[in-house]
Parts: C-alpha cells; sequence; structure tokens
C-alpha cells in the first residue's frame, strides 16, 4: 500500500532508508553473492560432477568388438573359427514367467519346463539359463517377452575338423583366451582386443557424433598351419584303424614335406573333440604326443649309425661286417640278433636290422664321432616347430658312454626322442644329406637347411634303406603302389622304471619317392597288444597307405611300375627287436 | 558505416546458418556411417558364420563317410595312366 503509494506520489521525497529497508537489502545482496559464489563454485572449481552428469545424458562409451582370428590349414581351409553365440541369462528374484511362457521357452531352448524352473530356484543371484545359443535362437527366446530374461554375447570358437586335428590346434578357454596348442602357443597372434569409443547419442539412441576413440579395436590376425587337411584326416583315419586294430595304448604320425620342413599332418590318438569338451578331459587324449612325448626309437636309429660310420670311411656299404651266430658280448653284456644269420654286408645290416652288425659298426668308430652325427641330426634338441611343450629327447654327452651304451645307442636304446624329431632327422636321407627346419606354420616354398652328411653318404644310405623296404628286407609290407619308398622298421622295448619290459613301441619312418623325395612319413604306435608288435608287421602297412594315398593327393608322379609292389605269399616275415 | 555494419551481419547471419546445416548434416552422416558399421559387423558375422558352415559340410571326414555310403572309391594304381607332358607344351 505504502509502495503504491510512493509510486503515485508526484514528487514522492524518499524517506530515509530505516533500520528495516537496510537489513532486507543487506540480505538480498547476501543471497545474490552467495548464489554467485555458488555458481562460480560450481563453473571453475567443482565442475567435474555436473560436466559427468550432463555428458551422461547425451555421450556413451561404446563397445567396437573385435574376434580372433582364424587358424586355417595350407589351403585356407578353417581349422578354427570364432563366431558370436548369446548366452541367455536372468537374476532368479526378478524373472517372471507365466507357466505358457516358460513352456514356450523351454521349447526354443530344446529342454523341458521342469528343468528350467529347477535351474532357476536352485541358483543363487544369478542364473544362466543357456549357454553359446546361436544368436537367431537366442532372439527367438526374447521375443517371448519374458520379464528379466536377458541376453549377453560372447564369442564361441568352432573347430570343423574336430577330434582330427584336437591335439595340434588345441582349443580356448575362458574369455577366449588360448589354453592348448597352437590356440595357446599363438595368443598374441590369434587373440583380438576389443575397442572403445566415445561418442554422442541423440533422443532415439542414433549416435549422431564420434567424439573420441579410447581404445582402437584390434581385431585377431588369420594364421595359416602347414596342416594340409586331407593328409591330415588320412593320416588320422589310417592311425586310429591301426591302433584299434592292433589294440594298442596309443598311436602317433607325422607327414613332413621334405623340401620345406613343414608339418603336412601331424596326428594323434588317442583324441578328443574340442567342440564338445565336457567335464575334465583325459590329459592322454590331450597330449600332442608326437611332439611332448619321447620314446627310445630303437632301429629307426640304425641308419644314423652307418651314416656316421661311412663319413668316418670306417666302413663301405659292401664291407663284410662279423654278424654270424647273432650275438655279441660286450662287458657282460650281450647284445642279440631276433634272427640269426651269417656275416652280412652293411647294406644287408641295415636291410636285416641286425643289433650285432650294427654294434660292431658303432664300436669301430670314436664316440665323439658317432655323438657328433646323431646331434647334428638333431637329436637332443627340441625341434622347435612353435608348438608349445616339445620335448628335446635325450643324447647323452659321448664322454660319458661306455662301450656297451654306445653299442646300445646305435641301436636306438639309451638314447630317446620325440616322433617329428625322428622325421625330421630322416630328411638329411631324403635331402642329400640336408636336415632341414621343421615347422607348423605355412612357409610356401624350400627352406635353407644344414648339411650334416655328404650327398653320397646320403645316397648310399637311401639305397639300403630302399632294400629294406622290399621282400628280403624287414618292411615288405612298407611298399607302395607305383612309387618307390624307403624306410626303417623300429621294434624297440619300453622302459618301465629302469628296466626293458615285454611291451614294445613298434615305429616305421620313411619317405617316398626314392628318385626324387617328397615327404617323410614316420608312424608310431605305441603298445601294440594283438600279437603282432614287429614294426614290419604293424607300422609298416600304415606308411604303406598313407605315403601312397598322399603322393597320389599330392599330384606327385609316380616312378615305378604300378605292379613293383610284391608281396609274395611265401614271405618270410624278417622279425627284429629294437 | 552502417551499411558495411548490415553487410557484415548478413554475412554473420549466413555463416551462422551454415553453420548449423552442416552440423546437422555431420549427425546424420555420422548416424549413418554407424549404421553401415554395424552391417559391416554383421555382414562380418555372417560370412564367419558360412565359413564356418561351409567347412563343417566340406570336412574330409564327411567327405569320406558320404563316399563310402556311395560306394565311391579311388581309382587303383593299376587303372591310373600318368600322360607325360612334353616339355615344349608346358
Amino acid at each position: 500500500m505504502r509502495a503504491a503509494s510512493v509510486a503515485r506520489g508526484a514528487a514522492p521525497r524518499l524517506e530515509p532508508p530505516g533500520i528495516r529497508a537496510g537489513i532486507v537489502f543487506g540480505v538480498l545482496i547476501l543471497t545474490f553473492a552467495a548464489l554467485a559464489g555458488r555458481a562460480l563454485y560450481l563453473q571453475w572449481i567443482d565442475n567435474g560432477f555436473l560436466q559427468e552428469q550432463g555428458q551422461a545424458r547425451y555421450s556413451r562409451d561404446i563397445e567396437v568388438p573385435a574376434h580372433r582370428g582364424r587358424i586355417l590349414d595350407r589351403h585356407g581351409e578353417a581349422l578354427a573359427i570364432s563366431t558370436p553365440v548369446k548366452s541367455l541369462w536372468a537374476f532368479p528374484d526378478r524373472f517372471q514367467a507365466t507357466p505358457a511362457q516358460l513352456r514356450e521357452l523351454a521349447r526354443v531352448l530344446e529342454t523341458s519346463a521342469a528343468s528350467l524352473e529347477r535351474r532357476i530356484a536352485a541358483a543363487g543371484d544369478f542364473v544362466y539359463l543357456a549357454k553359446q545359443l546361436p544368436p537367431e535362437v537366442a532372439e527367438r527366446a526374447l521375443a517371448l517377452g519374458i520379464k528379466g530374461l536377458n541376453d549377453e554375447t560372447t564369442y564361441g570358437r568352432y573347430y570343423p575338423a574336430g577330434e582330427v586335428a584336437a591335439q595340434v590346434i588345441g582349443f580356448t578357454g575362458t574369455k577366449d583366451a588360448g589354453q592348448e596348442g597352437i590356440e595357446l602357443a599363438q595368443q598374441t597372434w590369434l587373440g583380438g582386443h576389443a575397442g572403445s569409443r566415445r561418442v554422442i547419442i541423440n533422443r532415439r539412441g542414433e549416435v549422431v557424433e564420434d567424439v573420441a576413440s579410447i581404445r582402437a579395436p584390434q581385431a585377431g590376425r588369420d594364421l595359416a598351419l602347414s596342416i594340409d587337411s586331407r593328409l591330415q584326416h588320412l593320416a588320422f583315419r589310417e592311425l586310429k584303424a591301426a591302433v584299434e586294430a592292433q589294440r594298442a595304448k596309443a598311436g602317433g604320425l607325422v607327414v613332413l614335406d621334405v623340401a620345406s620342413g613343414e608339418i603336412l599332418a601331424l596326428a594323434n590318438y588317442p583324441t578328443f573333440n574340442p567342440n564338445r569338451r565336457d567335464g575334465r578331459l583325459a590329459p592322454e587324449k590331450m597330449r600332442n604326443r608326437a611332439l611332448t612325448d619321447i620314446f627310445e626309437p630303437g632301429s629307426t636309429m640304425k641308419p644314423f649309425t652307418i651314416a656316421a660310420a661311412l663319413e668316418a670311411g670306417t666302413v663301405r656299404p659292401d664291407t663284410l661286417i662279423a654278424t654270424a651266430g647273432g650275438s655279441l658280448t660286450i662287458g657282460g653284456a650281450t647284445i642279440r640278433d631276433a634272427h640269426a644269420a651269417g656275416n652280412m654286408t652293411v647294406e644287408q645290416v641295415v636291410q636285416k636290422s641286425s643289433n650285432v652288425g650294427t654294434a660292431r659298426i658303432a664300436l669301430g668308430l670314436p664316440a665323439e664321432r658317432m655323438w657328433r652325427t646323431l646331434s647334428e641330426a638333431g637329436f637332443g634338441a627340441a625341434p622347435r616347430t612353435g608348438f608349445p611343450g616339445e620335448v628335446p629327447g635325450r643324447l647323452r654327452a659321448a664322454k660319458t658312454w661306455k662301450p656297451i651304451e654306445q653299442a646300445t645307442i646305435s641301436y636306438g636304446h639309451g638314447i630317446s626322442t620325440n616322433l617329428v624329431q625322428l622325421a625330421r632327422a630322416y630328411t638329411i636321407f631324403a635331402n642329400d644329406g640336408e636336415l632341414k627346419p621343421v615347422t607348423l606354420f605355412k612357409t610356401g616354398g624350400a627352406v635353407e637347411g644344414r648339411q650334416v652328411i655328404s650327398p653320397d653318404s646320403a645316397r648310399k644310405i637311401r639305397r639300403m634303406l630302399e632294400l629294406a623296404a622290399q621282400p628280403g628286407g624287414t618292411a615288405p609290407k612298407a611298399q607302395v603302389a607305383g612309387y618307390r619308398v624307403a624306410g626303417k622298421t623300429g621294434t624297440a622295448h619300453k622302459l618301465e622304471g629302469r628296466a626293458y619290459a615285454n611291451k614294445y613301441v613298434s615305429s616305421f619312418v620313411g619317405f617316398a619317392p626314392v628318385s626324387n623325395p617328397r615327404i617323410v612319413v614316420a608312424v608310431m604306435i605305441d603298445e601294440p597288444s594283438a600279437g603282432q608288435y614287429y614294426g614290419g608287421a604293424v607300422a609298416a602297412p600304415v606308411f604303406s597307405t598313407v605315403t601312397g594315398a598322399a603322393l597320389r593327393l599330392l599330384g606327385v608322379p609316380s616312378d615305378a611300375a604300378s605292379n613293383n609292389a610284391i608281396l609274395p605269399t611265401d614271405v618270410v616275415e624278417i622279425g627284429e627287436e629294437t | 558505416m552502417t551499411r558495411v555494419s548490415l553487410a557484415l551481419l548478413v554475412v554473420l547471419v549466413a555463416c551462422a546458418l551454415s553453420l548449423v546445416t552442416s552440423r546437422h548434416q555431420a549427425r546424420k552422416l555420422t548416424t549413418e556411417l554407424t549404421r553401415a558399421e554395424a552391417e559391416a559387423r554383421a555382414y562380418e558375422i555372417e560370412f564367419g558364420r558360412l565359413t564356418l558352415e561351409q567347412s563343417t559340410w566340406a570336412t574330409p571326414a564327411r567327405v569320406d563317410k558320404l563316399a563310402r555310403e556311395l560306394k565311391l572309391q579311388s581309382p587303383p594304381p593299376q587303372r591310373v595312366v600318368v600322360i607325360e607332358m612334353p616339355e615344349a607344351s608346358r
């Protein structure tokens, strides 16, 4: 009222400010000052919270997924592929479904409503209703509109080759990280890193502006192995058949490319299916025996002893060795041949696999000299294929050899190796004396090796090994129609503790075609127990089937008439031990 | 003086408007880009799935099984004729 009268007054005389007006004025000033202070404070000093809140309204950090690289064979066939899968999960206390919805859900997930209910009831705070579903199945489940049902996208890893190459490729564990085999060894190469970027979104949730890339996504890279899927399947099929027919404990088979040292096939049996790994897997099924297990090779070692002697010049292929009687006693221990015969030439020692003959040849050599040849052929050192857990095998220093040990090492006892190492060592005979590095990765083309023995010695050994794989040798069953093959059998007693048991490791290592070797094939059958145990009877037939089929698959021209494989019905099986 | 000011004002408004349009354009394009990226990702996933499917159908183990069911066999070496290619025609 009073203010109105003031405004209406013609010449209002301002009353001196009273105390009341002073207080009001003061309070107003203080209030404004406080507001301004707070505003300044929020603007300049404590600005984090509000800025964050503001940004949260329009900016988002979104994850940019990166998938794991594929593993391919040498021709680009997939051996391991990642593809997105969905898992369905729920918080049990928020999960609400009508009985009809639950029945529908059970039908989509191919289970029963009762089991779903049990699962939800048994769970604590959180439960997975289904894992690793194909995305379209998960979509159908979500389309039922059940409250509290959520999905999550992860990558599932699939192995089309399944059990055939399981031990080589290995598998991934949780979080898509490699756990075994190549998946583990090449984790950094294969593994992808999800990226993250900050964007501005509009009211409809569409991205309207890219603000910043927080982390660039890094997709996993593809990896090409040296494995040839077709050869791998062939090797696995034949190995499996042989292990089962011989009621053996296990087996291994390696196919090497002679020129490049690439492993074309590496099969192990028993095996497992990497796509269905329920529960705990038996470690003996997961192991890549051909690389991680060592064994005493037995007679397959003999050609290396002979090669050392040829190199040293102590013998020639036609030198006569005193093997008559079939036994040799050194320092109280006696070496025997499985079948006594007359004196043999060096060539025949290999052909008939004579222990006595090989031991005599070895004893004519300085231990150091023999050791050097074995060591240069790669024994006692891991083959470095890039596979985790490969073992070097054992080759003791020559200084520690007693004569009896030198004699037994000459025919493959007291020395141990893995199968890949043994196959690789045979490249020196196939390659005119050159040892090739082995690899599990595709290299494309011949690689430089290391000359271990002279081309001349290599050719001489090749001739002996061809004789061994013919009638009159220990392995006529290794012959292949249309191709000349060469190789050596092994029938080694197994060491149990410190003594040799009446269990055997039967093996055969050879290469073909002899006129221009292309592949080395090594077969190992552990503890055959169906009656036969000679390498020539157990392992050589596997070699023959695999080599024949592999050479035809690779399109190698034949170097012999198709009726070259002579298996007379009255063939005398030439036995050997070691 | 006023005329210059007016002219500058017009230029300023024009600039402001063009900024608005280009900004809008940029947002629209970003949306489109994001959508295209999502699509590319979906195709990549589809490709992975198809590769998987293809290699599953083509596993040697399956081919082997089917071939046996159909009683197919590779010709025995006796029935294979190797043809020597003359050097000149290579």
